[in-house]
């Protein structure tokens, strides 16, 4: 894929909010000291002056953007996953959930494509920490595409949001004319009958190749992104485990209470299913190139295939 | 309102303290008895506030971070014409929307929802930031307990706030001495405060939390205050105006039993008594 466009959702969340910022004069963008990696630094130079910068300190940002967002403001809290789920969940539960204010989370870094700086800074149990929260809007866009279109629609939802982005440059996918982002609405990207891949963030693109590859075997996969984990799109995911009998989940994240949960959760009630979870098997990551991570934790394209043609 | 209301006033605030928590069968009565001046005095006289539109845009911010001490806060809001006095009676009651923690979802008058300490104070200071960024001229004050400033978070809040020159933020210390395993001196001492406040760049008053004088002067001397935050150290009883509940540890979390609640409100009663001879 060498000659597709890569973009790192991070990046699209940088340049999404500036054009936000230009439209809403009620955004405002909170980070602690990584806009340069959250790429808020992209807003910050548009709109200083709504670019708050609350040092090495996100449980205390998590409660500014709560008081923010009561008057009226809509904030941005940005940081990486691991510290604004991770180390600021109570505050993030307590401070933003509980009252049901109007804050949107920003995470990027998220999952084992970080990279070189390792298990500390790979957080693979934020969509589980996350969507345990009541009222909580979970987002984990594939593409840049798709990626800016969340950033808006999180921007136009009336509610707390947890948006999940990446540090790895991936393939743009959704760049068709007629492209909608719906809240709460999976996307069928390939039709297939055999089985029924969901799929959400960076390994979408991963998972529409590997369909091609079982498509060579003669296997048919039908491949769904989940962009949107909470609210699940349960009838898209549902209709398609009774169409195709068997559903494969996969995601840069622990096996354990993200979107393989979420899915399992739905069919173990109402449309009970055989389902292979595939993400990062109760682990921590480790130090390495991304693109080398992903290989060794089987969420690369072959790994993905490999795994599926044994399930089918 | 001059000093003597304020007194009667804070006396009423008390005995709706004691009532709440005396029906709830549970809840924080120490905390709640030794702010109970601090609380009369924001909601009737320092704060910009209608209890008729409780969500004004303009209005003085309060943020409880000391949110156990709920039913403080309820029992004022109360006496200022929030809600009914009578529903005080529902504290901690099943489907009652006076819940254990301060809940702006649903209880008019609460800006902000409470409890888990050291983040209350964070809101408070995204607050009077929304004033800075958008030119609004309201004030926003949050108290704090003294055992709560052993949260980092608070510190984390107060080094922004001072940072961000929030002239428009009072954060008030209730320096009761006492959290829930003893003296505070005993557990994890927070002492010196003021220094500490000071250090943080906060403009720092140390006053008497249980004397309208100099709450009604400390209060003054922070709207005179330029390019940063103030820091009231209210040095106050735990338990103050109840006999049998006054400086100790043991009640900062209790209800009193029937019995007990009957001698609080007569304590209650006779200092009402003394007040109106005055």
């Amino acid at each position: 894929m060498s000659d597709v466009k890569k973009i790192a959702t991070r990046d699209s969340y940088g340049n999404a909010l500036a054009e936000l910022g230009a439209e809403h004069k009620d955004l405002v963008v909170l980070d602690a000291d990584l806009a340069a990696a959250t790429k808020t630094g992209v807003f910050k130079k548009a709109f200083p002056e709504r670019h708050i910068d609350c040092g090495i300190a996100e449980c205390n940002m998590m409660g500014v953007a709560a008081g923010l967002a009561t008057t009226g403001l809509v904030p941005f809290a940005s940081s990486f996953a691991m510290f604004a789920a991770g180390r600021a969940f109570e505050q993030v539960r307590n401070s933003i959930g509980y009252p049901h204010l109007n804050v949107k989370i920003g995470a990027t870094h998220a999952g084992i494509s970080v990279g070189e700086d390792g298990a500390s800074h790979q957080c693979n149990e934020d969509i589980a920490l996350m969507r345990s929260i009541p009222g909580m809007v979970v987002i984990n866009p594939s593409d840049d595409v798709e990626a800016k279109a969340a950033v808006r629609a999180a921007y136009e939802h009336d509610g707390p949001v947890y948006l999940r982005f990446g540090r790895l440059a991936v393939p743009v996918i959704n760049d068709r004319p007629d492209y909608k982002f719906e809240l709460g609405k999976g996307v069928v990207l390939r039709e297939g009958k055999d089985v029924t891949i969901v799929a959400t963030g960076l390994p979408v693109s991963e998972c529409l190749e590997a369909a091609e590859k079982l498509a060579a075997d003669g296997i048919d996969a039908k491949v769904i992104n989940i962009h949107t984990i909470k609210p699940l799109d349960e009838e898209l995911i549902i209709a398609a485990a009774k169409e195709t009998g068997k559903v494969v989940t996969v995601e840069e994240h622990s096996v354990i209470g993200g979107l393989g949960s979420a899915v399992c959760d739905v069919l173990a009630e109402k449309a009970p299913t055989k389902v292979l979870k595939i993400g990062v098997n109760d682990t921590f990551g480790e130090s390495g190139p991304a693109v080398e991570l992903l290989k060794k934790y089987g969420l690369d394209t072959d790994g993905i295939y490999e795994k599926i043609r044994q399930f089918v | 309102m001059d000093k003597l209301n304020l007194m009667k006033t804070a006396n009423e605030v008390r005995k709706g303290i004691v009532t709440a928590v005396h029906s709830a069968k549970a809840g924080h009565p120490g905390g709640s008895l030794s702010a109970a001046d601090i609380y009369t005095y924001l909601y009737f006289e320092e704060m910009n506030i209608d209890p008729a539109d409780p969500k004004k845009a303009d209005r003085d911010r309060f943020v409880l971070s000391k949110g156990h001490t709920a039913p403080g806060l309820y029992s004022v809001l109360a006496e200022r014409g929030y809600f009914p006095k009578e529903d005080l009676k529902t504290l901690r009651h099943t489907g009652s929307y006076l819940q254990g923690h301060p809940d702006m979802k649903h209880i008019p008058g609460v800006d902000m929802s409470s409890g888990s300490l050291g983040q209350g104070i964070s809101a408070a200071v995204g607050m009077a930031l929304a004033a800075k960024l958008t030119d609004a001229d309201y004030r926003v004050y949050t108290l704090l307990g003294d055992g709560e400033i052993q949260e980092g978070q608070v510190w984390e809040a107060s080094m922004l706030a001072a940072h961000r020159k929030l002239d428009n933020l009072v954060v008030i210390v209730d320096n009761n001495n006492l959290q829930i395993d003893g003296p505070i001196t005993e557990v994890n001492s927070p002492y010196p405060i003021d220094k500490k406040f000071e250090a943080f760049n906060f403009h720092v008053i140390n006053i008497d939390g249980n004397d309208f004088d100099q709450i009604d002067a400390a209060f003054k001397e922070a709207r005179t205050v330029k390019g940063q935050p103030t820091a009231i150290i209210a040095k106050t009883v735990k338990g103050k105006g109840v006999s049998f509940m006054e400086n100790q540890a043991g009640w900062h979390g209790k209800a009193p039993n029937d019995e007990e609640y009957k001698i609080a409100m007569e304590d209650l009663e006779k200092v009402g008594e003394a007040l109106c001879q005055m």
